[in-house]
């Protein structure tokens, strides 16, 4: 099968690479980018692992063809430290709230609660439990997810972060 | 999990996309959010040699007015729905369906479109529709035609679509000022297929239901209108012994397949529980 050529954004460069039409996006970001953050994990659109930032929408990236992508502006999650390499609310959260145990799902966790927090700064946790639900975490029971979202929101809007009382 | 090999083509226009299909004939197949097809080419139980991708194609976006219909764009996805104030106000069960189906990360692809041209069984907006008496605008290279949702969905993943037809769009006339209304949907876990669900759109006047409409989802290889359960509550104020009534005749046309989500008589049993919940909260809600 011929190959197309494609161009796109990601974390802010310009890329570009020759696929087939079958090459999933996932492939495309782990293999010709060799940018491995992005995890496959179900590779049948339910667990959320593979969640990129795509012109402003949460996608799971296995569920895309890289040739769909041409001329998008894609974030992953090798694009959410701050400018400066210190990290960023949502990565501090998950790291001051222990929002992991084993970090397979984390990156899709970190890419799908940066576009929540985008369209809702201030979620309520409801909001944020519907927000993750596209993502399945089989370690920590979402709790301290759910509580590294919160960390975040609050440290975006500049308000000290307090725990829920247990 | 990798799919077959396909050509990709990206028309610009219906015109385009219509002739594309026609040309290239049974081996192509039209791609709008890919949630359903996407996952069945990486089995290969689909081996499409063509997709033709209609995210090109602007004329396909978008919801309007035309009279008194919510006019939806085959290529509209679900966040889309959430997002817009009209649906919201005007048909706020298409609101509380769309926020039921899949999760945010497929509502951001997923298209109102597939949704209902697919066929699945357990697809959420294909009972909804034939609940509001929605039609579905098919266009091929010999011009367009409009079909009731009603009469769409012949079997599981069989429609009215014929070959080289593309649905372009969904008409929905808003329902009367003051309606009742709920979905019902008992699903395993967010992101699941329904169990069995139930549509409900009522209007009532002095305590009673004056017009009712009841559509069904995953009971049956297609949705289903509830039409003896609708008939049977009309002039009642929905005492228990009439949702008893209603939600029998519901039960007694459903044909659910024994699956994981239970076996027959459990989803017929629910089945008629979703339909008593949808009718008493759209009741409620109605003004």
């Amino acid at each position: 099968m011929a190959k197309t050529h494609i161009t796109m954004k990601v974390n802010g460069a310009e890329v570009e690479g020759l696929v087939e039409p079958r090459t999933l996006l996932v492939h495309f970001i782990r293999e010709n980018l060799g940018m491995t953050g992005t995890h496959i994990g179900c590779e049948t659109t339910h667990c959320g692992a593979c969640t990129v930032d795509i012109d402003g929408m949460s996608v799971k990236s296995c569920t895309m063809f890289a040739v769909q992508a041409q001329g998008s502006d894609i974030i992953t999650v090798e694009g959410m430290a701050n400018a400066d390499g210190t990290l960023s609310a949502l990565q501090e959260g998950f790291r001051m709230m222990h929002g992991l145990q084993c970090g397979f799902c984390t990156p899709g966790m970190i890419m799908r609660a940066h576009r929540l927090l985008k369209e809702n700064a201030s979620p309520s946790e409801q909001e944020i439990r519907m927000g993750i639900s596209g993502n399945i975490c089989r370690c920590t029971g979402y709790q301290n997810i759910v509580k590294a979202i919160q960390y975040a929101s609050a440290k975006i809007n500049g308000v000290e972060f307090r725990e829920a009382a247990e | 999990m990798i799919p077959g090999s396909f050509s990709y083509h990206r028309p610009a226009s219906v015109a385009d996309a219509v002739k594309l299909l026609s040309d290239l004939g049974e081996e192509a197949r039209p791609l709008a959010g890919g949630h359903s097809l996407v996952p069945m080419m990486k089995l290969r139980l689909a081996t499409p040699a063509h997709l033709i991708d209609l995210h090109g194609i602007p004329a396909l976006k978008g919801i309007s007015r035309s009279g008194n219909n919510l006019v939806i764009g085959a290529m509209t996805t679900q966040h889309d729905l959430l997002a817009s104030e009209d649906v919201a106000k005007s048909m706020p069960i298409l609101h509380e369906a769309a926020l039921l189906i899949a999760d945010p990360q497929v509502r951001y692809r997923g298209t109102i479109g597939g949704n209902v041209a697919n066929g699945d069984p357990g697809n959420d907006m294909p009972a909804l529709m034939m609940t509001l008496g929605a039609s579905y605008r098919l266009e091929g290279t010999g011009g367009a035609r409009d079909v009731a949702a009603a009469d769409f969905y012949q079997g599981a993943y069989f429609t009215a679509l014929e070959p080289g037809e593309i649905l372009t769009s969904v008409s929905i006339p808003v329902p009367a000022a003051g309606h009742g209304y709920a979905y019902e949907k008992l699903k395993r876990k967010v992101g699941d297929y329904a169990t069995a669900a139930a549509a409900v759109v009522l209007t009532m006047a002095g305590g009673k239901v004056a017009t009712c409409a009841i559509g069904l989802t995953n009971v049956h290889e297609t949705p289903l209108l509830a039409a003896d359960a609708a008939a049977a509550v009309i002039g009642t104020s929905l005492d228990a012994a009439t949702l008893k009534t209603a939600a029998a005749a519901a039960a007694a046309i459903m044909a659910p397949a024994a699956d994981a989500r239970g076996p027959v008589e459990y989803r017929k049993h629910v089945g008629g529980i979703m339909v008593t919940r949808a009718l008493q909260r759209a009741a409620a809600n109605a003004k």
